[in-house]
């Protein structure tokens, strides 16, 4: 049976908290066991430095020096078919090595075989661009510099792709808070109306469990309502369904709730 | 030529509706409401069904404007974000007064899931909000009904004199 967890405040505290959590992994199997990628894994051998190499869900996973990126990107682009690069960013290793691990991840139509190469770089350090190799890599590069702060050299235009070009932070940082950092909770408002607003405006109601059922100033309370600021006592009358107000529009008929007619048949 | 059948027996025999000018101005302000396409996210796409034939918008006289200088009221439909901030404050400035602001789903109200760096939590928190419609996504009925108690509130408001205007601040 599972373990019993309380649930009263289930929705006040978040689901999941251990930002650093590593996940347990699928079980490697040899390179020798698939010919294909055993041939794939010797042709970089021969020219490049290969730190580690072994399939896991039927996918190689090469792990090479960052230095020789785009030449093995190059290699296995022209020389043993993967045209594709589907996907590529980084992961934060940093809080256990202080290096962000950056992964390619290629696509062979013709071998209909995936394989994806693996490097690390310290915190401080630069990769190369792949862009010259496969477009795809110019958005894919500008979201990695976007989200980790990872530069990349040679890139024709790295800037933010997906958080405003002014926004301080890389969010996909684990040491970055999701609810984000002061910066971000005050981004609207000092862009908008100055830091003097922040008093006025107030700050942002980030408990998702928060229910006021008195409050008269964000939502109107359905059957219950009352004008905006209105001190309540919890004994306000119910007002009755009403489209308009009581003695109707100029030429238009007010909606009767009595004379109205309910239809049930579809078929009628 | 137009034979007009005025019955003189009726309204002490004139072909005359006596009212005042608030109600005439306030007719027509609430039975046209021009609203500003403003669809974020999927709230957008059920503010495009009650705006097409078979909840059927325009019997409200609420037509789409993809101009907010035509438009009376601007609903917020989905998830705003940080970085378009800014551009729903500009845009809202652009709309001639009077205008209102109907916040449609969770998301607009209060930022609903989205509980990260990138959304705003509430657009109430940028501009001035008349209607709030709760649900994720609140369904075309919800909106035609908002839309009536906005009728509502503009009907109750005094049309002559210039509307007070509204600031966050």
């Amino acid at each position: 049976m599972r373990a019993y967890t309380p649930k009263d405040d289930v929705q006040a505290k978040a689901y999941y908290t251990d930002r650093f959590y590593v996940s347990p992994q699928v079980a490697k199997q040899d390179v020798s066991s698939d010919e294909v990628f055993a041939a794939d894994l010797e042709a970089i051998k021969a020219k490049f430095e290969v730190l580690e190499a072994y399939i896991q869900v039927e996918q190689m996973v090469v792990y090479i020096n960052a230095k020789d990126n785009v030449d093995v990107i190059k290699l296995v682009k022209e020389e043993l078919d993967y045209t594709q690069l589907s996907e590529m960013s980084a992961i934060d290793w940093i809080a256990k090595s202080g290096q962000f691990e950056i992964f390619y991840q290629m696509l062979s139509m013709g071998k209909r075989k995936r394989i994806r190469i693996k490097c690390f770089i310290g915190k401080d350090e630069a990769i190369n661009s792949v862009e010259k190799l496969f477009r795809s890599a110019d958005w894919s590069e500008r979201e990695m510099y976007d989200m980790f702060g990872i530069e990349v050299n040679n890139h024709p235009f790295l800037k933010r792709i997906l958080m405003p070009y002014d926004w301080e932070g890389y969010p996909l940082l684990k040491t970055y808070p999701l609810e984000g950092d002061e910066f971000a909770a005050w981004y609207e408002v000092d862009k908008i109306y100055g830091k003097e607003a922040r008093d006025i405006i107030g700050p942002e109601i980030r408990d998702t469990a928060r229910v006021d059922r008195y409050d008269s100033e964000r939502f109107g309370r359905l059957g219950h309502e009352v004008p905006k600021g209105t001190k309540i006592t919890g004994n306000e009358p119910k007002t009755p369904l009403a489209y308009q107000e009581e003695g109707g529009v100029f030429m238009i008929d007010r909606f009767d709730e009595e004379k109205s007619v309910i239809i049930t048949d579809r078929n009628r | 030529m137009a034979q007009h059948k005025v019955n003189y027996t009726q309204n002490a025999g004139l072909p005359v509706a006596l009212t005042t000018i608030d109600k005439v101005v306030n007719w027509g302000r609430s039975n046209s409401i021009w609203a500003l396409t403003y669809g974020l996210a999927c709230c957008g796409i059920e503010m495009m069904a009650s705006g097409a034939s078979r909840y059927d918008f325009d019997r409200y006289g609420t037509i789409f404007r993809a101009s907010p200088r035509q438009a009376d009221v601007m609903i917020v439909a989905g998830t705003l974000t940080k970085k378009h901030a800014e551009f729903i404050k500009r845009l809202y400035d652009q709309m001639t007064e009077p205008r209102w602001v109907i916040s449609m789903g969770s998301c607009a109200n209060t930022g609903g899931m989205f509980n990260t760096y990138a959304t705003v939590q509430g657009v109430d928190r940028i501009i001035p909000v008349d209607l709030y419609l709760p649900g994720c996504a609140p369904r075309p009925e919800t909106l035609q009904y908002g839309v009536m108690l906005l009728q509502k509130k503009i009907r109750a408001e005094k049309a002559i004199k210039s509307q007070k205007t509204k600031r966050l601040m």
